[in-house]
């Protein structure tokens, strides 16, 4: 009986155990956007959306330009990242042979789990070094490659679940396959590429390690792609390690404008999502 | 895949040029196919890049870079080992925090939890894991490192002073408290990935254990646990890819001291760390390219952890683990 005591008592606090465990992991999402809010929501203002930054100790900058910057690092690698994901991704699950694909599903894991510092090292050899320059494009060059693995895997990923019968049936009218897989196989899976794709968005939205030497940073209004570009995550960090309260404060409302922004493209992708699977089944 | 059984008419035939691009098939496989490559050759390429711009470095150290303890960019004289050591450092102690709560939390998800709760409890965890890292440094700095400073490493060293893992002063920034961050940006993977593995198991495990008069924790942990190991495992090796190539909260929170120091209470560096604060101020090739050198190491090191958990992962996800 004793034994069967301890038996259950193990089985209890174990279990519970594995609760607190549960706690204690969600609520760091809590806690974070908690401490974010606190401390970022009164710097929030007009001037902080309008506003080219100051120089320290003057009140009423903003950080007009960093968000105006990340929108053009974000929209470069957007333009090379998915037609690449996209179009890859149509090949690995379409065309593709066997061991031709699977190599190339290799090299994409590969690239996937490449430190996003050492992806800024590359495109900071491939295009600063070769230019001379830091520039826009060696910024949105470095976020591209983070975001064409993603955009790859869950294209062919949603791809390959399209019912074959679909497919069967719409060659069997007679339409070519590039017209099967553009009128027929996309659209069926296109909720769950447009799910990957703005999921790469989210990721890359936040890097700051892949643009610390390639689009560096900027206190006024970069005029070309040439020019370093200033961007949200660069600016969080410059402005938390410096030394005045005042660019702290900023440093949280830009922080609290990123997590929120990433947090909605997250919770928009499972929508999209969720949306399609019902769509499909009714 | 079945395509293959459906693609359309037999090659073998000669045909012209106009048959070739008859109907547009031949181009889209074509275009797809480049934009696949593409992907396959900028890997490629990254790796040599990183080899040819880590050339001096390499040609003056050689296998010493790894070993040697000096890093002293006046005397242009790096070697990698402060570094490798708290890169190494910092991931394996974020693992002994992250593992047990994550595991723990993926038994709870994945036993226990009705499946409304625990679906919603992971879509919570997997957006912690889309949390900019800009933005777990901002706390770090701002929240963690005076918490650590004034309560934490006060108390370790009270209680566990006579280790020298815990000795010398409390300064807030270094080992531990990196680890600490980093072991809150691992666990939603560990947590995610070992909750697929052991929802894999078959419940016929889990029966035949309770059947045999098992308490629930017995038949979870020595018999549901064990099936789903692989899967465990590899998420580990995922979250410690993870950890070792994290750049941006380590760097704010690692406190940025070139030398090798038992006390996990002291400043160090990590790999990552090195890279992001000094490139853009580096000055001199050998300098540079002993920068990029250890970008290589760090690709090396990540390459080989991220190959072993996904072989891992696959072998319990996809085909079921081998019974023990």
């Amino acid at each position: 009986m004793d034994r069967i005591a301890r038996r259950n008592i193990v089985n209890y606090v174990m279990l519970a155990a594995t609760g607190i465990c549960t706690v204690i992991t969600v609520s760091v999402l809590f806690l974070i956007l908690g401490y974010l809010v606190v401390n970022g929501w009164r710097s929030l203002d007009w001037n902080f959306f309008t506003k080219l930054p100051l120089s320290a100790g003057e009140a009423g900058g903003g950080v007009v330009n960093a968000l105006v910057g990340s929108g053009v690092l974000i929209l470069i690698a957007a333009l090379i990242g998915i037609p690449v994901g996209f179009l890859g991704g149509i090949y690995l699950a379409e065309f593709g042979g066997k061991t031709v694909p699977m190599m190339i599903r290799y090299t994409a894991d590969l690239l996937n789990g490449v430190p996003s510092i050492v992806i800024g090292i590359f495109a900071w050899t491939v295009i600063v070094v070769r230019m001379h320059h830091f520039s826009a494009w060696a910024g949105g060059f470095a976020l591209s490659l983070m975001m064409i693995p993603i955009g790859l895997r869950a294209t062919e990923q949603f791809l390959r679940g399209v019912p074959n019968s679909l497919r069967e049936g719409s060659l069997a009218l007679g339409a070519s396959k590039t017209r099967t897989i553009i009128s027929v196989i996309v659209p069926a899976a296109k909720q769950g590429i447009l799910t990957g794709m703005i999921l790469g968005v989210a990721r890359i939205a936040g890097e700051t390690a892949p643009l610390l030497f390639t689009s560096l940073n900027n206190q006024f209004w970069a005029t070309s792609l040439n020019q370093p570009t200033a961007s949200l995550p660069v600016l969080i960090y410059n402005y938390a390690i410096s030394a005045y309260d005042d660019l702290h404060r900023e440093a949280w409302a830009a922080g609290l404008v990123l997590l929120i922004l990433v947090l909605i493209a997250n919770i928009a992708s499972r929508w999209v999502l969720s949306r399609g699977a019902s769509t499909q089944r009714g | 895949m079945a395509t293959v059984a459906v693609t359309a008419p037999p090659q073998s035939q000669p045909r012209k040029l106009v048959n070739f691009f008859r109907d547009g098939d031949q181009i889209a496989h074509l275009v797809t196919f480049l934009f696949a490559a593409s992907v396959f050759l900028v890997t490629v390429f990254l790796v040599y890049e990183l080899w040819i711009h880590s050339g001096p470095s390499r040609a003056k150290f050689g296998f010493h870079f790894l070993t040697s303890k000096t890093w002293d960019p006046v005397a242009d004289e790096f070697g990698a080992l402060p570094f490798i050591y708290g890169t190494v450092v910092t991931s394996f102690i974020a693992l002994i925090i992250s593992v047990p709560l994550g595991v723990g939390a993926a038994i709870f998800l994945s036993e226990l939890a009705p499946p409304r709760l625990s679906n919603s409890c992971t879509f919570l965890v997997e957006l912690l894991a889309a949390v900019p890292s800009v933005i777990f440094g901002l706390l770090a700095i701002f929240t963690l490192v005076p918490i650590m400073r004034q309560y934490v490493e006060p108390f370790l060293k009270h209680t566990l002073g006579f280790l020298p893992q815990f000795e010398g002063p409390a300064y807030g920034v270094g080992y531990l408290t990196a680890s600490m961050i980093l072991s809150v940006m691992t666990f939603p993977f560990i947590i995610s990935i070992s909750r697929e593995a052991l929802l894999a198991v078959p419940r016929e495990q889990r029966e035949a254990a309770l059947a045999l008069g098992a308490t629930q924790w017995e038949s979870t942990w020595q018999v549901v646990v064990p099936y789903a190991r692989l899967g465990i495992i590899g998420s580990i090796f995922l979250a410690l890819a993870r950890a070792l190539g994290e750049t941006m909260a380590v760097t704010m929170v690692i406190g940025n001291d070139t030398g090798i120091h038992t006390s996990l209470l002291s400043p160090g560096y990590t790999i990552a760390a090195m890279i992001a604060n000094n490139f853009t101020e580096a000055t001199g090739d050998v300098f540079l390219s002993a920068l990029v050198e250890l970008g290589l190491v760090l690709f090396a090191l990540t390459m080989v952890l991220n190959a072993a958990a996904q072989l891992l992962i696959i072998a319990t996800t996809g085909k079921g683990s081998k019974q023990p």
